[in-house]
């Protein structure tokens, strides 16, 4: 799951770990009295959107306007802000479309000496979480990882010591923070490092992580997204979840129990299991097809929850055809069968529909569709599937 | 001879009173395992399928004998049950469960990795050696005994590769669904190993997927250590970037775990790599074939 940069903030701030005074508004009338609240000289207005890369981006309507801008005064503040909220930002993350800005955080210049990375993932090869350290703040550090893989410091550490001292030093050494501003880098790195592991983060990233004038280390970005596994022992964190920021087909499917991706073709998936979802899409490209969307109905679905999942498929205006695939294990051939003949009958199928059942109870599954009063273009094996989805796409 | 188990072992199921717990133990014992006995935290006494419920692990095995386990307890209980599991050392912990969170595992894995015990999953189907025992979810029936050690990040999928398979012919020593979260607690290179060594072993399949870089570990250590043919697949490659893909492990993040770099990796071993999902079994008939010129 992710959150806001004012939300990862806020859960930072909480946590100890210092960030810059801000505060969100949903109004140009509102940034503007946030400008004077914070009583500065100086402010940055930036747009929130889940999406990366928004200094670079530009409103779509509007690309003289960036989604961070610096301003100087109140009316300034209400003006950026007017330019961006309800508008789309479009930046390198979010495609052509945009992503709609619905509030923005003014927040309080700070003195910048230097720019540095900070982040943290759980990384599989090292089994545990692993803090990285770049020079190179505000840079995308997926490039510094590929172009100057030697200039990016890294210390696995244990959920339940944290970060240790010394590694924190160490790391600081490398970033060549030195004097009284080490003291600061290490309450920094290990408040970070206990937040990651307290909140159950799958990343937590400062880019840029700003040392200022004075020597202290400030957060000027933050960007946190939570394991979903671990939800249920964060209740106050699924508060944070924003909707809105989210493909509302994949809402869907995840109210229903379904795990969903949408894509960009015209054939519609539907599949029990991740790894042959994956591969039926795989599937589909291999012979000139292109999917609509990863679809893994698992294998403990009923028929209300597939039939759900043809309802989310079919309301995809690009869908030109739909391919069923489901290898049988715990999931029955015929709950699938039971579910086709419910989605007829309640949704209607406007598009062709292939169908490929192997597996668990696959004779009588077969047998309730040769009984329905529609056509079914059933395959065997998944070539042949693949072939007749193609093509049915193609005519359509 | 096989891998992790076998006609001989002893199995227990950890969660063996909840409904999926129950369910699949039927199953298992249908299939001829020799299913002991079942552990729920305050159930024992009870009994289940007519399979005695121990309270603790530890008391299950002084009473059974048992050296396996599946474990089909909720998401936020797992890691302690994989842990009490360990503790009483069972040989082999099977760990079916979904949703386990990332951290658990990390805590989990160092302890495993310093114990005696082989941990499978968490997140997978489990693990069959066919005609003589299964220990998990995978339909019993579409698996024949023979020469093919199968190993996948996904259950369907294996279930699909079992089926090619089975079909050409080709029956299997041993199928390990590894699963398919970040952190498991068996790899790759770990089963290659295994099956290596294993005499029932003559060839072996494995089903890859996007994300991490346990496909590309596999195949260096192919390289140096396994003389057996070697087919793979690996799915994903119609996956857009920064999409988990229902897997938490299925995930291309900064541009790496993509398809192309497995393959490319696979490929650069001699590992006969799989066109798409529906050549798995044929791949495997063209690395054997390709051994005996």
């Amino acid at each position: 799951m992710k959150i806001h940069e004012f939300q990862a903030k806020e859960i930072l701030r909480k946590a100890g770990v210092p960030v810059p005074r801000g505060l969100v508004a949903r109004t140009a009338d509102e940034a503007a009295a946030a400008f004077k609240e914070l009583g500065g000289k100086l402010a940055v207005v930036k747009a929130q959107i889940h999406a990366g890369g928004r200094g670079k981006g530009t409103v779509k309507t509007n690309p003289a306007q960036h989604g961070v801008e610096l301003v100087k005064n109140a009316a300034d503040a209400a003006k950026v802000a007017g330019n961006l909220l309800g508008q789309p930002l479009v930046t390198i993350q979010t495609g052509p479309a945009g992503q709609t800005v619905r509030q923005v955080l003014v927040e309080e210049g700070c003195d910048i000496a230097r720019e540095l990375y900070l982040g943290i993932v759980v990384d599989r090869a090292a089994a545990g979480p692993v803090l990285m350290v770049s020079a190179q703040g505000g840079m995308n550090i997926e490039e510094v990882a590929a172009e100057t893989p030697e200039l990016i410091f890294r210390e696995r550490f244990h959920p339940d010591t944290g970060l240790l001292s010394y590694q924190a030093r160490k790391l600081a050494a490398r970033l060549g923070i030195k004097g009284a501003s080490v003291a600061s880098a290490e309450k920094f790195m290990k408040g970070l490092c206990r937040v990651f592991v307290q909140q159950d983060c799958s990343l937590a990233e400062i880019n840029p992580l700003v040392v200022t004038g004075a020597g202290e280390l400030l957060a000027l970005d933050a960007k946190m997204t939570f394991d979903d596994n671990a939800m249920f022992r964060h209740k106050d964190l699924a508060e944070l979840r924003d909707l809105a920021e989210e493909e509302p087909m994949e809402v869907r499917a995840g109210q229903a129990g379904l795990s969903f991706v949408k894509l960009e073709g015209n054939i519609g998936c539907l599949v029990n299991g991740a790894g042959l979802a994956m591969s039926t899409m795989d599937l589909i490209l291999l012979h000139g097809g292109s999917p609509a969307n990863f679809l893994d109905v698992g294998g403990g679905a009923n028929v209300q929850q597939v039939t759900e999942a043809f309802r989310i498929l079919l309301s995809d205006k690009n869908v030109k055809a739909v391919l069923v695939n489901i290898f049988g294990g715990i999931m029955r051939c015929t709950t699938i069968a039971t579910a086709i003949m419910e989605a007829y009958q309640q949704v209607g199928f406007n598009v062709p529909l292939v169908v490929r059942l192997e597996g668990t109870e696959v004779e009588e599954g077969r047998k309730i569709l040769a009984g329905g009063k529609f056509d079914i273009i059933s395959a065997t094996g998944l070539t042949d599937a693949a072939q007749k989805v193609v093509k049915a796409s193609n005519a359509a | 001879m096989s891998i992790l188990i076998d006609k001989n072992t002893r199995v227990l199921c950890q969660g063996i009173t909840g409904k999926v717990g129950q369910f699949h133990t039927k199953g298992c014992l249908e299939y001829g395992t020799k299913m002991v006995g079942g552990v729920t935290p305050g159930k024992g006494g009870e009994t289940v399928l007519g399979l005695p419920v121990f309270d603790t692990v530890v008391e299950a095995v002084e009473q059974t004998g048992a050296d396996a386990t599946m474990i089909f307890v909720p998401p936020a209980f797992t890691a302690d049950a994989i842990l009490e599991a360990v503790d009483a050392r069972i040989k082999t912990v099977i760990a079916i469960t979904e949703g386990v969170p990332v951290i658990d595992m990390v805590r989990v894995y160092e302890i495993v990795r310093r114990s005696k015990s082989v941990l499978v999953g968490p997140n997978c189907p489990g693990v069959i050696t066919p005609e003589e025992c299964k220990i998990g979810i995978m339909p019993g029936y579409i698996h024949k005994k023979g020469p093919v050690g199968v190993m996948s990040r996904s259950g369907t999928l294996t279930y699909e590769a079992v089926w090619q398979l089975s079909s050409l012919g080709l029956g299997q020593s041993t199928c390990v669904g590894l699963g398919g979260d970040p952190i498991v607690g068996t790899s790759f290179v770990d089963l290659f190993r295994m099956f290596q060594a294993d005499s029932a072993t003559e060839a072996i399949l494995m089903m890859g997927e996007i994300g991490g870089t346990a496909e590309e570990e596999a195949a260096a250590f192919v390289r140096e250590h396994v003389t057996k043919p070697v087919a793979a697949f690996i799915a994903g490659r119609a996956a857009p970037p920064g999409k988990r893909m229902g897997h938490a492990g299925a995930i291309i993040s900064g541009g790496k775990g993509t398809a192309a770099e497995k393959v490319a990796a696979l490929e650069a071993t001699g590992i006969e790599v799989a066109a798409g999902p529906a050549d798995m079994g044929t791949a495997m008939q063209r690395a054997i074939a390709r051994k005996r010129r």
